[in-house]
């Protein structure tokens, strides 16, 4: 079997002001799977993570959800809206940080839908997910946007984005 | 790569590389399908393994399961799994005793009747596999999104064997294989 070291840092960031929304454009399509990892605050209330691909703002995603608030279990579903909420129970609260993961399988091929998988995690005032998520879509993912729905990112949020390519 | 913020200033720039993470091999389902997906003579020179991957089965009559077996061992008896489900409803959880299915239960997967294009996203950690002291445990994340059904999982799956893992292969635990297109891939992760 072949093997080749992998799990590439292809970017990363760390916020030096508030933001609404971070994006990685002109990702190489050199690699296999894509993970983003953030950790990040919000500047007052509760929000969450939008995630959209290409641009593209068409009602062309949906996504399933499983989470726990530390006193309940629940799931549920968005259909045909204009993002990928990749949190939910694990949203963005203020002054308190969220970790978030997402893993873009096959990110780069032009022939399927793209399927996102993501975690998420707020242990002091809200809760933890997982996400499933879709955009239907088969274009090559090329550019990826992570946007806060209500209020705006804090200083010091990072992002990072990870490349896996297979042997 | 560039990276675009709005409303703000920013540091961004290429972090360090690091050598910890290997692809091992990867298996991509062509025309025809595929009845399981192997992966034989895993070194042992790893600490932990990670498959990562995009599935589908191919079976017409519903959803199917993706199952997992170790070393070859179709042993029903040595297989466990246990799984927290959300179906865009409600959580549940379940459990497959040992004795029950010749593999321990990972993944939901679409059926073939299922909307076109969409593939069961999935990551598997098989932890510390390389020794000989332990039954093994994996764990996966797990799911498919069809815009109006689907499910996402967290899964862990046991093995009741101390052996060393050395090969891997995945099934259909109600169906015949895996759809074209499907594929997966296999990672060492050093200690």
């Amino acid at each position: 079997m072949a093997a080749g070291s992998t799990y590439t840092p292809i970017a990363t960031t760390t916020l030096g002001s508030t933001a609404t929304s971070y994006t990685f454009s002109s990702i190489p399509s050199t690699y296999t799977d894509l993970i983003i990892v953030a950790q990040a605050s919000v500047t007052s209330g509760d929000s969450n993570f939008r995630l959209t691909f290409n641009g593209d703002t068409g009602s062309n995603y949906s996504r399933t959800y499983l989470s726990g608030s530390g006193s309940s279990a629940t799931s549920g579903r968005a259909s045909s809206v204009a993002y990928i909420v990749a949190n939910d129970e694990g949203y963005l609260h203020v002054g308190q940080p969220t970790m978030l993961t997402i893993n873009v399988q096959n990110y780069s091929n032009s022939t399927t839908y793209k399927t996102t998988l993501s975690r998420s995690g707020n242990g002091s005032n809200n809760g933890t997910a997982a996400v499933v998520g879709l955009w239907r879509s088969t274009s090559a993912i090329t550019s990826l946007t992570l946007t806060i729905d209500a209020s705006t990112f804090t200083a010091g949020s990072t992002f990072t984005l990870y490349g896996i390519a297979a042997a | 790569m560039i990276g675009a913020i709005t409303a703000g200033l920013f540091s961004a720039g290429t972090p360090p590389v690091t050598n910890s993470y290997e692809s091992i091999a990867t298996v991509s389902v062509g025309i025809g399908g595929a009845s399981s997906i192997s992966f034989s003579s895993i070194a042992s020179t790893y600490k932990h393994l990670q498959l990562r991957g995009a599935l589908r089965g191919s079976r017409v009559s519903g959803n199917d399961i993706l199952g997992i077996q170790f070393n070859g061992d179709t042993t029903s008896a040595n297989y466990v799994s246990h799984r927290l489900i959300g179906d865009g409803s409600s959580a549940a959880s379940s459990y497959t005793a040992s004795g029950t299915y010749s593999s321990s239960w990972i993944a939901d997967m679409p059926a073939t009747t299922a909307a076109a294009n969409v593939f069961n996203g999935v990551v598997i950690d098989v932890l510390d596999y390389a020794t000989a002291n332990k039954n093994r445990v994996g764990r996966a994340l797990s799911g498919y999104d069809l815009n109006g059904s689907g499910s996402i999982w967290l899964s862990s799956q046991l093995w009741l064997n101390t052996s060393a893992v050395t090969s891997i292969t995945l099934v259909p635990v109600f169906g015949t294989g895996f759809a074209q297109y499907s594929q997966i891939g296999l990672y060492g992760i050093k200690g």
